[in-house]
């Protein structure tokens, strides 16, 4: 069908067609472009510091044990090793 | 294994991990938001797993080259604190796939590849159980831990690479390096890896002590065997 429309009719349709596709293209997003919007509640009132300390409180009763076990079994060593 | 400077070398690190790691503004991302700062929590699992078990690897060599019993307590405990390190691996990566992915389990490659490889450490157990003598059992658990260390490379680095997976990496996903490891992220991941690491260390540090000092009898008793064969044979 392409073969059969003369070249004038095929320049029009291509000079037509950009614009408008150029245009259509403006107003499609494929990836949202806008901020990505976060949870940021813990952050804004302050309370993402209660957040930490309570995971550090944690970590730190965790290596307290460990601390605890080596001292155990250094006594155990010394006494049978 | 008594020395404690990098004990404390742990501690600093881990310390710094787990208040940095909450606290450090993070990229936007879409879907993974804040949770993004898993990495510095779910991804060491992992790498401390791997590690460990390459340790449990070679004391199993180092038993077959030499027979010390020794170094076959060494290797049960690695692969014993590694499998806890992969477990909690696993069970983070559920929990965040959860609320990330959609659902706990996808039948993403990494997931099933890395609990596979842990089902056939888990099968390193089943094998110890089964065989009563000591050195036959360390032999033989320490051949079936080489098999086990082989498959785990493919398991978990080389197939879920090839196929489609959610994981950063995987199938079409641009990996660590361009996609979420921007500056920020690494000055707290490469501490955080090091830092669990150390830890997953220090367990199997103490819990090779504990089982040096519980079987110190029976290594006594074998190596007084040992020695005894020695003098029959020459």
């Amino acid at each position: 069908m392409n073969d059969k429309q003369t070249k004038p009719v095929r320049w029009l349709r291509t000079i037509v067609l950009m614009p408008i596709l150029l245009l259509v293209s403006k107003f499609s997003f494929a990836v949202d472009v806008s901020p990505v919007k976060m949870d940021d509640a813990l952050w804004s009132n302050g309370k993402i510091y209660v957040v930490i300390l309570v995971v550090f409180t944690i970590f730190l009763g965790i290596i307290f044990t460990l601390i605890h076990l080596e001292r155990k079994v250094k006594k155990l060593e010394k006494q049978i090793l | 294994m008594r020395k404690y400077w990098w004990k404390i070398l742990c501690v600093i690190l881990l310390a710094y991990t787990v208040i940095s790691g909450l606290m450090i503004p993070v990229p936007r991302l879409p879907i993974l938001h804040e949770s993004i700062r898993n990495l510095f929590f779910h991804v060491p699992m992992w790498f401390t797993m791997m590690i460990l078990f390459v340790f449990g690897f070679c004391y199993g060599i180092k038993y077959l080259i030499k027979g010390d019993l020794k170094d076959d307590i060494y290797s049960v405990q690695f692969i014993i604190v590694g499998l806890i390190f992969g477990s909690l691996g696993m069970i983070t990566g559920m929990e965040w796939a959860k609320y990330t992915w959609g659902q706990a389990w996808s039948n993403d490659p990494k997931q099933l590849g890395a609990a596979l490889s842990m089902l056939v450490y888990f099968a390193y157990f089943a094998l110890r159980g089964a065989i009563p003598d000591e050195e036959k059992k360390a032999k033989i658990a320490a051949v079936y831990s080489i098999f086990a260390f082989a498959l785990m490379i493919p398991f978990i680095w080389i197939l879920p690479s090839l196929t489609d997976s959610l994981h950063p990496g995987s199938g079409g996903n641009t990996g660590f390096n361009t996609y979420d490891l921007d500056n920020e992220l690494r000055k707290v991941f490469y501490p955080a890896v090091i830092g669990w690491f150390l830890l997953g260390l220090w367990i199997t540090s103490l819990f090779i002590r504990m089982k040096l000092l519980n079987q110190r009898d029976l290594l006594k008793e074998i190596k007084a065997a040992q020695s005894k064969k020695q003098l029959v044979e020459d």
